[in-house]
């Protein structure tokens, strides 16, 4: 049971360069010097980029100042994932891109470095900023343990309802514990802060997966609210012949196994095909290059132009030795041995753009070529969790199947609120996080306790 | 080509810069390496009755990332036996002749002891004098330094015993912890000193540790007040270097946050005919005067200065009493919105710190889009509004982005002490004159 070509393993010493933090922690003396430059803009242009408005100057100056408790309380404050929203968010496209910096003709200041400083600081010594709000006797269940439930659960503690997570996965963070490359942030770091949620008083239920362990009947008697931030459900399949072959994988079904357990024990093809062109595709294509892959192909049936991995992204691959295969349409997974053992493709060309204004891309006839691989990995998207929204009565979906929300971000059913991917289809870690909280006060105010502002510090 | 040397007190010295009484002059080793580096001239670390020093002696305000921008010492006289100091400076003159070697001098209030330090003095073969009346810290509480500096009519009783023995120019060094300097300055002329030094340390403590209540410079947990100089103190220096040029008739030493040619330029241009430095030294090294020599004579061979007397002073006839200036002379902001990076320091500043004259970004208006297609959110000044107040343009971080216009109001110049004998002869509130306190 095993590749056609396995990849040579590689010293412990290589895994570990490999996948090294890709943005390795400030010492004080770095952060002060970046703190420094800092121009504390009023009313600042990245504090209004990030999807959870952290108070970007006011956390900075906080650094400059030695206060790196109340900096880091200044962040958590407005996202509780500040730590790895830090790491992982593409900053390029939201704060640091929106840095007066650029328009004075200088690097951006550092701000995703800068957040993790000050996080880490509270992190690494346990201090507690914030604590659970007096007991209202409301109990709320979180189902999923992302991002979009942790905020979500985080705000409602300290609001005072008691919380309950339930999760399916052995291990909470969703995505950060299980779906984020490596050397952008470890599952140990992700469940770091699953522990700060947790001593709020947030009760957790791994491995139980609401609908089968945990009938929603029982749920909707047990809870006054359900909040639903489970994200979206399995990489969608390529629907070509071969795809049952030993060796085809979905992205985050491989990015999981780089989480969870020994880079060493992670089983590599030599050549390696990802089909997609999205952040998690390159999350795939850099994963497998530092695993000890020797060929690792891109191929994404439009052009350089059309992919929606962002530039900075791109560069990683780039970087990494990736071959880019554009305007590539994989046809068919040849097997040998009920392993996979090459890839058919055919060449496109690009026609008029479609209704989303990516152009459409035409199968050239005759264009058919083999490549010779080990691993396929399938990064086209994921697809809805539509198996379990659809066993919520009362959920109104849309054709794409997330979950329409309103303003309170309640669903068809009064009862249920749900945020994150499930609803938006797919963004960032930190929109979940701003939908997660926006989501616990939509909760709140239906839950018949308005209040302007959350009780934030302890 | 611009020619550095500068008579001083008949004392030809090969450019304006000088080292000041410090650690930096302790030794004949220092002092000949740095003339070795290029200093014209050097004040010998003071010299008197040996003391014993504490540690730690310094402390040190960094800011905004920057280093030692504001100093402090809490260091004493040479703590060198008498003999060797002098016996050091006559090795020094051997071979550099042409520098010129200063003894610094402080000792007892009695006109023998400075009789006999000032003939050992010139008989080590000093060039001058200069008489330690400023130092803020431990030689006061002894009656020394400030203790003397501080008081007119002492200031003159001992100048005028020094000139009683002193064949070389003599130079009083003037504390600033006073309340008027330029009347210790006028005194140590009347004692008649050939020359004034200014400005010595002021008095500071640099700080507190708030883990141990510790002030700063530390000595077993307790610290004293000590001496601040270094790059914060400039503007004090510039200040009282001007009143005093303007007050007395004999040459001005300046001394004060002097880190290169331009700091010294600027001494120069108040009235300074040379310049000691102390504190730069103590950080960069003796190295620092090849730009300070370099940079002065390049900014004169651009503006056609042949000798530093050609524009010593040159900023005098412009300090003025603020009763002279014309309340008609009117300037308002001026924003560049291509050189704009939308930080709105501007904005906040004139709102909560001054006269709320600027309008913030509005969606509407003023804004433009930065190579990320983000907002960038150029703030507008209200022109009617805008007093000329400066703040903006100071606060901005961006060169040239925000500059102050000339706005033409058709007005005549008119002084408040025109506009006060318009008013009648008294005024609303007219400020006494300078004369009517004496």
């Amino acid at each position: 049971m095993s590749l056609q070509h396995i990849a040579p393993k590689l010293t412990p010493e290589q895994y570990e360069r490999n996948f090294a933090d890709i943005s390795p922690r400030m010492t004080q003396q770095q952060a002060l010097v970046e703190a420094t430059r800092c121009l504390y803009c009023f009313d600042a242009p990245c504090t209004q980029a990030c999807p959870t408005h952290i108070d970007v100057p006011a956390f900075i100056k906080k650094i400059f100042t030695g206060n790196l408790r109340g900096s880091a309380r200044v962040i958590l404050s407005a996202n509780i994932l500040g730590e790895s929203c830090g790491r992982v968010c593409p900053t390029e496209e939201l704060c640091e891109g929106a840095c007066v910096m650029h328009e004075r003709g200088e690097k951006p200041i550092e701000i995703g470095r800068l957040q993790r400083h000050a996080v880490d600081y509270v992190l690494d010594r346990n201090i507690a900023l914030f604590r659970a709000g007096a007991s209202n006797g409301k109990l709320v269940a979180c189902v999923g343990a992302g991002p979009a439930s942790l905020a979500s659960a985080a705000e409602l503690a300290q609001r005072g309802y008691d919380v309950t997570i339930f999760d399916k996965n052995e291990l909470a963070g969703g995505l950060g514990t299980y779906g984020i490359a490596a050397y952008k942030t470890r599952a140990k770091d992700s469940l770091r802060e699953v522990e700060y949620v947790r001593q709020l008083g947030v009760k957790f239920r791994q491995e139980t997966a609401v609908g089968r362990d945990f009938p929603f009947a029982d749920l909707e008697k047990q809870f006054d609210a359900i909040f639903i931030g489970v994200g979206l459900g399995d990489t969608s399949a390529l629907r070509l012949p071969g795809e049952e072959l030993r060796g085809v994988y979905g992205a985050l079904e491989f990015i999981a196994q780089t989480k969870s357990k020994p880079l060493h024990e992670v089983e590599i093809g030599r050549r390696v095909a990802c089909i997609g062109a999205g952040n998690t595709a390159i999350d795939v294509v850099t994963a497998a290059r530092r695993l000890g892959a020797e060929t690792v192909y891109l191929i994404y049936r439009r052009s350089e132009r059309e992919m929606s991995a962002f530039p900075y992204e791109y560069d990683l691959a780039k970087k990494d030795g990736v071959v880019f295969l554009w305007q590539t349409q994989p046809v068919r997974i040849v097997g040998q041995d009920s392993a996979v053992a090459g890839l058919e493709c055919r060449r496109t060309r690009l026609g008029a753009p479609h209704a989303r204004g990516k152009r459409e891309p035409e199968v050239i006839p005759g264009s058919e070529f083999t490549l010779e691989v080990d691993m396929v990995v399938r990064a086209v998207g994921q697809k809805p969790a539509t198996d379990f929204l659809r066993a919520v009565a009362g959920l109104e979906l849309r054709a794409n199947g997330t979950v329409v929300t309103n303003e309170l971000h309640q669903t068809g059913h009064p009862k249920y609120f749900a945020a994150g991917d499930c609803a938006n289809g797919g963004k960032e870690v930190v929109d979940a996080v701003a939908e997660g909280m926006a989501a616990a006060r939509g909760i709140d105010s239906w839950l018949g306790q308005p209040r302007g502002l959350s009780p934030r510090q302890a | 080509m611009a020619d550095l040397r500068v008579k001083f007190c008949g004392l030809e010295s090969p450019n304006p810069f000088w080292l000041a009484s410090g650690p930096p002059t302790n030794t004949a080793e220092q002092v000949m390496r740095a003339f070795d580096a290029g200093w014209g001239g050097a004040v010998w670390k003071t010299i008197g009755e040996p003391i014993v020093n504490v540690s730690s002696r310094y402390g040190a305000m960094d800011y905004n990332g920057a280093k030692v921008i504001g100093f402090n010492n809490i260091e004493l006289i040479s703590d060198r036996p008498i003999e060797d100091n002098f016996r050091e400076i006559a090795a020094v003159k051997k071979h550099y002749p042409k520098n010129l070697v200063i003894a610094s001098l402080m000792v007892e209030t009695k006109r023998e002891t400075w009789h006999d330090f000032v003939r050992r003095a010139e008989d080590a073969g000093s060039d001058a004098l200069e008489l330690n009346f400023g130092c803020p810290h431990g030689m006061s509480e002894r009656g020394m330094g400030a203790a003397v500096g501080q008081v007119p009519d002492y200031t003159e009783m001992i100048t005028s015993w020094v000139k009683e023995a002193a064949r070389t120019p003599v130079i009083v060094k003037l504390t600033p912890n006073v309340t008027d300097i330029s009347r210790i300055a006028e005194a140590a002329e009347r004692g008649g000193a050939d020359a004034v030094s200014l400005i010595n340390t002021i008095n500071s403590l640099m700080g507190v540790d708030l883990e141990t209540f510790a002030p700063r410079p530390i000595v077993a947990g307790k610290s004293s007040h000590g001496g601040y100089c270094g790059p914060a103190v400039r503007p004090i220096a510039l200040h009282l270097v001007s009143s005093v040029a303007k007050k007395v008739r004999i040459p001005v030493c300046g001394i004060g946050g002097i880190g290169n040619w331009s700091d010294a330029a600027e001494h120069i241009a108040c009235g300074a005919s040379t310049v000691q430095v102390c504190t730069a030294a103590m950080h960069y090294g003796f190295r620092i005067v090849e730009d300070m020599a370099d940079g002065l004579a390049q900014y004169m061979d651009g503006h056609g200065y042949r000798t530093i007397g050609d524009f010593r002073g040159r900023a005098l006839p412009n300090v003025m009493d603020w009763g002279d200036l014309d309340l008609n002379y009117k300037i308002i902001a001026d924003i560049n919105r291509e050189l704009c990076i939308g930080c709105q320091l501007c904005y906040i500043a004139c709102e909560d710190g001054a006269h709320q004259c600027i309008e913030p970004y509005n969606v509407a208006g003023n804004g433009k889009h930065n190579a990320n297609g983000k907002g960038v959110h150029v703030p507008r000044i209200m022109n009617d509004e805008c007093v000329g107040c400066n703040l903006c343009a100071l606060v901005c971080p961006v060169e040239n982005c925000i500059t102050m216009k000339q706005v033409d109001n058709g007005l005549p110049p008119m002084s408040w002490k025109d506009r006060a004998k318009q008013l009648g002869a008294a005024g609303e509130c007219a400020p006494p004159t300078a004369g009517a306190s004496r």
